[in-house]
C-alpha cells in the first residue's frame, strides 16, 4: 500500500465525515432520520463545480465561473442549506416516518433531475472539475466542522434539539419551538452535506449524478448509527472505520461487501447503541460517564440499604 | 379582592362524536391552589391539553392573565408562563437529572446560535447562569445529590418530582399538575402536599392540580372543580364540594372513582 492510496482513503473518510457530522446533528441529536442527504451532497458538488470550473472555451465543454475554491465551498454549502429550508417547510410538519420517506423522495428526485439536465452533462457527468481538495483543506474543514458541532450541541440550542429527540411533547411544553429546532438541525446538516459534496467533487475531479444515489444516503445514515446516536466522537470513528473498511477489504474482491455487511452487523449486535453509545471521547464526556456511573452505584447502594432496613423493621 | 389568573369559558373539545369536554367554565385564582377532580375519563387531562395548546379547542375561550391563549402553539403558551407535568411521566429519559432541568432553563438565556458556535462571551456568561439556576432549583427541591443520575434510573416518586422541577425551571406563573401523587404511598403523598404548598409560596405561582387522592385535594386546594362526562358537575370549597349530593352520586355511581 503506497502513501497516495492511504492518503486517498483518508481524504474520502474526511469528506464523508463532514456529511456524517451534519447527519449526526439531525439524526443523532434531533432524532430525525434521513435517506436523502446524498441529494444535498449533489447540490453542493454541482454548485461548487459551477463556481470553480473555468469558463468554457471549447464548444461542448461545460464551463463555470472560474472562482477560487473558497467560493465553491461557500456557495455549495449555502445552496444545499437554502434547498433544505424549502424541503423542511414542506416536510417537517409530517410525523416521523413520513419525513424519512420525504427525504428519500428528495434525494432520488435530485439525482433524476441532474440525470436529465444536460447543462451539467446529464447522466454522463461533468468532467474537468479542478483538483482543489487537498489533505490539508479536508482536514481543516473537518476540524472546523467538529468544533462548530461540539459547541452547538453543548449550548441551549443543542439541548433543545436533544429534548426534541427525547420527548417531543415535553420539549414543547418546556417552551421549545420544535419546528424551528428541527429546521435548524436540517439546515445545518444540509450545509455540512453540501460542503462535503463540494470537497468530494474537487477530489474526484469528475461528478456524476449516480455518485449521489440512495446508496450514498444510506451509507451516511449507517455510519451515524454505527458510531452511536448522539455522539460526535462516534461519528468520527464511524466515518473512519466504515470508509476505510470497504477499501481494506478490496482484496476479497466480490466478497468485500458481504464482509462489510457482516462487520456492521456484528458490531451492532455487540453494541446495539453503536460504537460510542451516546458517549463522548472528550475530557468533559469522560467526566460525565464517570459521574453517571458513580450516581448509579450510589442509587443502588441506597436502594439496598433501604431494603435491608425495611426488612429489619 | 382576588384576581383570576386563568379564566375558562364554555370550553368544548370533541373527538369525533365524543364531547370529551363540554361547555366547561371555571377560573383559577392568582396565587391559589385549585383542584380539578372527577372520575376516570371525565376530561381532566383533556382540559390540561387544551390549556397548554397540545389540543386545539373545538369552541370556547381560555384566557391567561387576561390574554386569550386558546389554539396558540404550546411553546408560546409556555413562554407566557403556563407549564405542566404529565399524567404518564414524560422526562428526557436518557439525560441526567441535571440536564433535564438545564434544558428547561433555556428561556433564561438569550445567546444566539452563532454566539454558541463561536463560544463568544455572552454564551459563556449565560451558560454559567443557566447551570447555577438548574443547580439551585435541584437543591431547593432536594434532588441535588442525584444530579448525575440518568432520569429513567430515578425511583418513580423522584421522577414525578423531577418533572415538577423541570416545570419550575421555566419560571411559570401557572403550574398544572396532572396526578402528581399517582403511584405514591401515603407518606410520599403527604410530602408532596407540603412540597406543592411550599412551591406556591416560594415561587409565587398559582397551581391547578388534577388528583384522585382525596386527602391531597381536600388538604391543599382552596377551590375545587368537579367534572363528570366532560361536564362541570360542581365547584366550590372542599367543604362545599364534599357534601354536594351530585358529586357524591357521580363518585359512588362510577366504579373506582375515589381511587385509593
Ligand atoms: N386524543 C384523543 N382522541 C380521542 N379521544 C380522546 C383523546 N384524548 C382523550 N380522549 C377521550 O376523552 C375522554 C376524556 O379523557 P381524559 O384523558 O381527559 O380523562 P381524564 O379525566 O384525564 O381521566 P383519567 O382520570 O383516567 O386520567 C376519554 O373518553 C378519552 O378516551
Ligand atoms: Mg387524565
Amino acid at each position: 500500500m503506497d502513501m497516495t492510496y492511504i492518503q486517498g482513503i483518508l481524504m474520502l473518510a474526511g469528506i464523508n465525515l463532514i456529511a456524517v457530522l451534519g447527519l449526526c446533528l439531525l439524526t443523532g441529536f434531533t432524532g430525525l432520520f434521513s435517506f436523502g442527504h446524498a441529494g444535498f451532497m449533489a447540490i453542493g458538488a454541482y454548485i461548487g463545480a459551477l463556481m470553480t470550473v473555468p469558463p468554457s472555451t471549447m464548444p461542448g465543454s461545460i464551463g463555470g465561473l472560474g472562482l477560487p475554491f473558497i467560493f465553491g465551498i461557500l456557495a455549495g454549502g449555502a445552496a444545499a442549506g437554502i434547498v433544505s429550508w424549502f424541503i423542511g417547510r414542506i416536510t417537517l410538519n409530517l410525523k416521523g416516518d413520513y419525513f424519512c420517506i420525504a427525504t428519500l423522495g428528495f434525494g432520488e428526485a435530485t439525482r433524476l433531475i441532474l440525470n436529465n439536465v444536460q447543462t451539467f452533462g446529464g447522466a454522463r457527468g461533468w468532467p474537468g472539475v479542478p483538483q482543489y481538495s487537498t489533505v490539508l483543506t479536508v482536514f481543516v474543514v473537518d476540524v472546523i466542522a467538529v468544533l462548530f458541532l461540539a459547541n452547538l450541541v453543548k449550548s441551549r440550542h443543542g439541548r433543545n434539539m436533544i429534548a426534541v429527540r427525547e420527548e417531543e411533547l415535553a420539549a414543547q411544553i418546556a417552551g421549545v419551538d420544535v419546528f424551528r429546532y428541527k429546521m435548524i438541525a436540517l439546515i445545518v446538516s444540509a450545509v455540512y452535506a453540501g460542503v462535503a459534496g463540494v470537497l468530494f467533487g474537487h477530489y474526484m475531479t469528475f461528478i456524476q449524478p449516480k455518485m449521489f444515489s440512495m446508496t450514498k444516503s444510506t451509507e451516511l445514515t449507517i455510519i451515524v448509527i454505527f458510531g452511536g446516536l448522539g455522539s460526535i466522537s462516534g461519528s468520527v470513528l464511524g466515518a473512519l472505520v466504515l470508509t476505510a473498511l470497504p477499501e481494506l477489504l478490496r482484496a476479497f474482491d466480490i466478497w468485500r461487501l458481504v464482509f462489510y455487511g457482516a462487520a456492521v452487523i456484528v458490531i451492532m449486535i455487540s453494541r446495539p447503541k453503536g460504537l460510542m453509545g451516546g458517549m463522548e471521547l472528550s475530557p468533559a464526556g469522560i467526566r460525565k460517564i464517570r459521574a453517571e456511573r458513580r450516581a448509579r452505584l450510589a442509587l443502588k447502594e441506597e436502594a439496598a440499604r433501604e431494603a435491608a432496613s425495611g426488612g429489619r423493621s | 379582592m382576588s384576581v383570576d389568573i386563568l379564566e375558562i369559558k364554555g370550553l368544548t373539545k370533541r373527538f369525533g362524536g365524543l364531547a370529551a369536554v363540554n361547555d366547561v367554565s371555571f377560573s383559577v385564582r392568582e396565587g391559589g391552589i385549585s383542584g380539578l377532580i372527577g372520575p376516570n375519563g371525565a376530561g381532566k387531562t383533556t382540559i390540561f391539553n387544551l390549556i397548554t395548546g397540545v389540543y386545539k379547542v373545538t369552541s370556547g375561550e381560555v384566557a391567561f392573565a387576561g390574554k386569550r391563549i386558546e389554539n396558540l402553539e404550546p411553546y408560546k403558551i409556555a413562554d407566557l408562563g403556563v407549564t405542566r407535568t404529565f399524567q404518564n411521566i414524560r422526562l428526557f429519559k436518557n439525560l441526567s437529572v441535571f440536564d433535564n432541568v438545564l434544558t428547561a432553563c433555556h428561556m433564561s438565556a438569550k445567546y444566539t446560535i452563532p454566539e454558541a458556535i463561536l463560544r463568544l462571551p455572552r454564551f459563556r456568561r449565560e451558560e454559567k447562569l443557566l447551570a447555577d439556576k438548574a443547580r439551585g432549583l435541584l437543591e431547593i427541591m432536594g434532588l441535588a445529590d442525584r444530579m448525575d443520575v440518568q432520569a429513567n434510573n430515578l425511583p418513580y416518586g423522584l421522577q414525578r418530582r423531577l418533572e415538577i422541577v423541570r416545570a419550575l425551571a421555566l419560571d411559570p406563573k401557572l403550574l398544572l399538575l396532572d396526578e402528581p401523587a399517582a403511584g405514591m404511598n401515603p407518606d410520599e403523598t403527604e410530602q408532596l402536599m407540603r412540597l406543592i404548598m411550599d412551591i406556591r409560596d416560594r415561587f409565587t405561582l398559582s397551581v391547578l392540580v388534577i388528583e384522585h387522592h382525596m386527602d391531597l385535594v381536600m388538604g391543599i386546594c382552596e377551590h375545587i372543580v368537579v367534572l363528570n362526562f366532560g361536564q362541570k358537575l360542581a365547584e366550590g370549597t372542599p367543604d362545599e364540594v364534599s357534601v354536594d349530593p351530585k358529586v357524591m352520586e357521580a363518585y359512588l355511581g362510577s366504579s373506582g372513582g375515589t381511587a385509593c
